[in-house]
């Protein structure tokens, strides 16, 4: 194992003539963003394009008693106002349930409300108008009335038998539950030397793409086909659903997605407003666009992470984890998202706390439930900042609690480099991980030992500042056994088509999605490598279900590890068949010889043989000349799953330094340090900016993002001046540095990185607050976000 | 007082990135939705709609402002600039580049702003013959959201450019 700071991994199968694996290149196409030429989905505009905007309840649950349309009819610029029972007619509802999360259950939902609107913003009408404005016009004409429901919002009180039901036919508000209990949890804290007990609480929030969802749907009688022009992170995935709930053939269905306005998970979704859009043209016969407004977004895109945790950890005097034991509650909305379901988050909870560490001892419990607040799903490192959170902070003050230094606490506890492979208490199955080599370098990157001098003398001159540490581990590249073994269509597998060009330079149509993350760069430097151009002679599609190989896409942190792999495997399949006709031509052994910086080479000498633009010529326009029976084939396909292993893990430690303010209760961030291990790094530039990108979203969580909701099931800051997001101001530089140990589940051996910075930020967020105030006696803060008024409460002057 | 119309409609002459535009547009139609609408300049984002996220900045007679809280009417007679503009122009030509390099945009939906906003700073710095701090570049575009990278790259981004231009000024002759 290698340790290394942006410099390129050393790989034998990789190390091509003109390797672009470990270069950090830039991404190709990005002047288009630049110069605003972009084309995002609230920029199309097609021929006879109509404009829907939705009636939304005000009410957290409520009867629609009757939709009063007339009015609105008459609008100018109105073309149809559509009631939930109209579109019901026209598109069949979902129940987002997986057959793996056993006894998982949710309610049907349906494009529009038909009859009980369950949270405040679920739409109950639709207004299709010429303009935007026109619909909005039209919507404020709309009358419903409706009867207002007891509203379920605490999940305390979710299952209490006086809690009224939310959907009659599922018998409770109970969605999921899971419990598990590995080692013996009760003889393990009867023994240990310290018990640390808390309650962590997490503040429900969302992703806050800066394009709002968009969509236009396009069904064209004449062909009988629907094009969908959508901002997702899955087309296929979408393809398959709208074309199984209009009742139409996947084949008449295609879903092209150009650029993206930041995703993050949000956009990997089934929104009711998008299926109704798509449902409207169908019935309209004509396209209809919607693109969600920012108050829209706040009450309709998944929400996450509103959990409340009992967490409890025990350990020996000299500083080994006895046990970790956890009971999760958490309030889901009132459907489970489909089709990935709302029970995987707090399944993952369940898996990852105590991951990172050697402790047998673990009982867990977690129970999903229903309530009338906006749905909440997977958002960007699901589960992890919880679970991170919950292991960490139990970890920082059992320490704290001993008298340990937190590192020293976690060398001993951590699962020791040459364990592998191993498993955790909860089962995961680790490959190779690298938790003791990534501290070590995360404490010589930070001087972690100078911090604590300057921390010290600091604090005798009233300047409180706090260090704290997050080991996590993430999960990646996922098999089958994230939602295929579930029964969800969602392929777990993808594509990579490459081709040659009449010019020899190389197309590639990949089944993966760009959404920023510099997905297209990566594929790109797959296929420049193992074909052998140079990279500006690669130009990469993606996102459009009528042309790419059938794929999953861009989540859980796979576009790297799997869509790389396959473009990898792609350019080598493509490599050998110019090969073969370069052999043809040149009366040579294909095995002899190789293609470098777009040339025809003699593999042992480098000597040029042939340029590739002079093969395609000969392939394409002269294939007469080639010997009888020869057929260049200049375009192969590659798709790649990994099997070995069910989730490629990755690891890492993250660190904070900041200063608290302990008369107005502000916390200063002063520097922020990841150290993490995604394997082979293909892009070393692309790998730091998702890990600072993913930090600070983990910071927002950590101290600014909460979605607020009254006990009436209002949502109190639905717009962008009251829901806070970091801004640059107050973010800190961010260090990044890497431990390489590669999967050998691919050739390429990359594994993600997309999800590592908010697994493992809002942890030590919390950990170096407290670190801070701990010198003056403050009750430790558990409670996200850590807001002023929270750490003025902490300290006693509130 | 009489009920004007909801769609109550003026005609409007302006300037939008060096092109005399006249136009009717509706009173109520902000500038942002003007310029994407009914001048298909989409390369300006409405991000919130009120006036916090930055993504629809464009450039007024110099200033930058929020093309959401402008109403298109009150542009009668007015020198916009958008990005499309700046980026023919050449303008932000080597503040482009540094973004590209330093992949200091991902999803790009905040780009055009956040350029806009940046290159405020930079001219003002270089008319104070100065570099700003990565702490005033951090300042300056805080109302410029960007969710995607962290904002560390967009700084050295800014400050690269600032340096480079400054040093360009210095060593200029007079």
């Amino acid at each position: 194992m290698k340790i290394t700071d942006d410099s390129p991994p050393v790989l034998s199968a990789l190390d091509r003539p003109n390797s672009y694996i470990g270069r950090s290149v830039p991404r190709p196409n990005l002047q288009r963003l630049t110069q605003g030429r972009g084309q995002y989905v609230s920029d199309v505009t097609l021929p006879r394009m109509a404009h829907v905007v939705f009636v939304r309840s005000p009410h957290a649950h409520a009867r629609v008693v009757a939709v009063a349309a007339a009015a609105a009819k008459k609008s100018p610029g109105v073309i149809a106002v559509v009631t939930g029972a109209e579109l019901a007619k026209v598109m069949t509802p979902w129940v987002g349930v997986l057959t793996h999360l056993k006894g998982l259950k949710s309610a049907p939902q349906y494009p529009i409300a038909v009859d009980v609107a369950c949270w405040q913003g679920e739409a109950v009408c639709a207004v299709v108008a010429r303009t935007r404005a026109e619909a909005e016009d039209g919507c404020e004409l709309v009358e419903v009335t409706y009867e207002a429901l007891p509203a379920v919002t605490d999940p305390e009180t979710a299952l209490d038998a006086k809690t009224p039901v939310i959907h009659a036919a599922l018998g409770d508000n109970l969605c999921f539950e899971r419990k598990l209990d590995v080692g013996a949890v009760d003889k393990a804290f009867a023994e240990s030397d310290a018990v640390v007990e808390t309650t962590f609480m997490f503040g429900r929030h969302t992703g806050v793409t800066t394009e709002p969802r968009a969509i236009v749907a396009d069904w064209n009688p004449s062909e009988q086909r629907m094009t969908v022009y959508q901002g997702t992170q899955a087309p296929h995935m979408m393809q398959n659903l709208f074309a199984k709930h209009l009742g139409l053939a996947e084949q008449q269905v295609r879903v092209l997605t150009k650029d993206v306005g930041g995703s993050f998970g949000i956009k990997v979704h089934t929104y009711a407003d998008e299926m109704a859009t798509v449902a409207l043209s169908k019935l309209l016969k004509r396209p209809v666009k919607f693109v969600a407004d920012r108050i829209e977004s706040f009450v309709t895109d998944i929400h996450a992470r509103d959990h409340r945790i009992k967490a409890k950890i025990g350990v020996t005097k000299d500083g080994a984890i006895t046990a970790f034991e956890i009971d999760d509650l958490t309030g889901i909305g009132p459907y489970s998202v489909y089709p990935r379901t709302s029970g995987i988050e707090a399944n993952q909870v369940v898996n990852f706390t105590g991951g990172p560490y050697t402790c047998p001892n673990y009982r867990a419990q977690a129970r999903v439930v229903f309530q009338n607040k906006n749905v909440m799903c997977q958002y960007r490192a699901v589960g992890h900042p919880i679970a991170v959170a919950v292991t960490e902070g139990l970890v920082e003050l059992a320490a704290a609690k001993i008298g340990m230094d937190p590192l020293e606490f976690r060398r001993r506890n951590l699962i020791a480099d040459d364990a592998y492979p191993t498993q955790s208490a909860a089962g995961l199955k680790f490959e190779k991980l690298s938790h003791h080599e990534a501290l070590a370098h995360l404490d010589s990157m930070m001087n972690y030992a100078g911090l604590r001098a300057e921390q010290k003398k600091l604090r005798a001159q009233g300047i409180y500042r706090g260090i704290g540490f997050a080991s996590f581990i993430e999960v990646t590249n996922p098999s089958a056994a994230f939602y295929g073994v579930g029964g969800a269509r969602i392929t777990s597998q993808d594509g990579a088509t490459v081709k040659l060009d009449a010019q020899g330079a190389l197309i590639i149509h990949s089944g993966v999605t760009e959404q920023g993350q510099g997905a297209e760069a990566v594929l790109a430097q797959c296929v420049a490598s193992s074909f052998g151009v140079s990279i500006d002679k690669v130009r990469v599609v993606t996102g459009d279900t009528d042309n790419t190989p059938y794929g999953g896409g861009t989540w859980a942190s796979r576009a790297a590890g799997i869509g790389g792999e396959a473009a990898w495997q792609a350019g080598k399949a493509l490599r050998g068949n110019v090969l073969a006709v370069a052999g043809a031509m040149l009366q040579a052994k294909p095995d002899d010889l190789d293609i470098r910086n777009g040339i025809v080479v003699d593999k042992t000498s480098g000597t040029e043989r042939l340029p590739l633009e002079e093969l395609a010529r000969v392939a394409y326009f002269r294939p007469d000349t080639l010997p009888p029976g020869f057929q260049a084939e200049l375009m192969a396909t590659r798709h790649y799953v990994p099997r070995a292993w069910p989730f490629a893990f990755t690891n890492g430690i993250q660190a904070s330094y900041l200063e608290v303010d302990t008369d107005t209760g502000f916390v200063k961030l002063l520097r922020h340090w990841c150290v993490e291990d995604c394997g082979t790094i293909i892009n070393p530039q692309l790998v730091d900016e998702q890990i600072r990108g993913g930090v600070v979203q983990g910071i927002g969580a950590a101290l600014f993002e909460h979605c607020l909701y009254d006990e009436r099931g209002q949502m109190l800051n639905g717009n962008m001046a009251d829901y806070l997001v970091p801004m640059a101001v107050e973010m800190p530089d961010i260090d990044c540095g890497h431990v390489v140990s590669p999967t050998a589940d691919s050739e390429l051996g990359a594994k993600g990185a997309g999800e590592a910075g908010t697994a493992g930020a809002p942890a030590c967020v919390m950990n170096a607050i407290n670190d801070a105030l701990r010198p003056l006696g403050a009750q430790p803060l558990t409670d996200m976000p850590f807001t002023p008024g929270k750490i003025l409460r902490a300290l006693g002057k509130v | 007082m009489s009920e004007l119309p909801l769609n109550l409609a003026l005609d409007i002459s302006l300037t939008v990135n060096g092109e005399r535009v006249t136009e009717r547009v509706e009173a109520r139609k902000t500038l942002v939705d003007f310029l994407r609408e009914d001048l298909a300049l989409t390369g300006s984002h409405v991000g919130c709609e009120h006036g916090v996220c930055g993504a629809c900045t464009v450039r007024l007679n110099g200033e930058i402002v929020r093309g959401c809280l402008m109403l298109a009417v009150q542009c009668d007679g007015a020198m916009v600039e958008t990005i499309e503009g700046l980026s023919d122009s050449g303008e932000l030509a080597d503040l482009q580049l540094a973004f590209e390099q330093r992949n200091a945009l991902q999803c790009g939906y905040c780009t055009p702003g956040m350029l806009t906003a940046a290159q405020d700073l930079l001219k003002r710095a270089i008319d104070n013959k100065s570099v700003p701090s990565r702490d005033d570049i951090r300042e300056h575009p805080s109302g410029n959201y960007c969710r995607c990278t962290g904002y560390h790259a967009i700084v050295d981004a800014v400050e690269a450019v600032a340096q480079e231009r400054e040093k360009a000024r210095a060593g200029a002759k007079p």
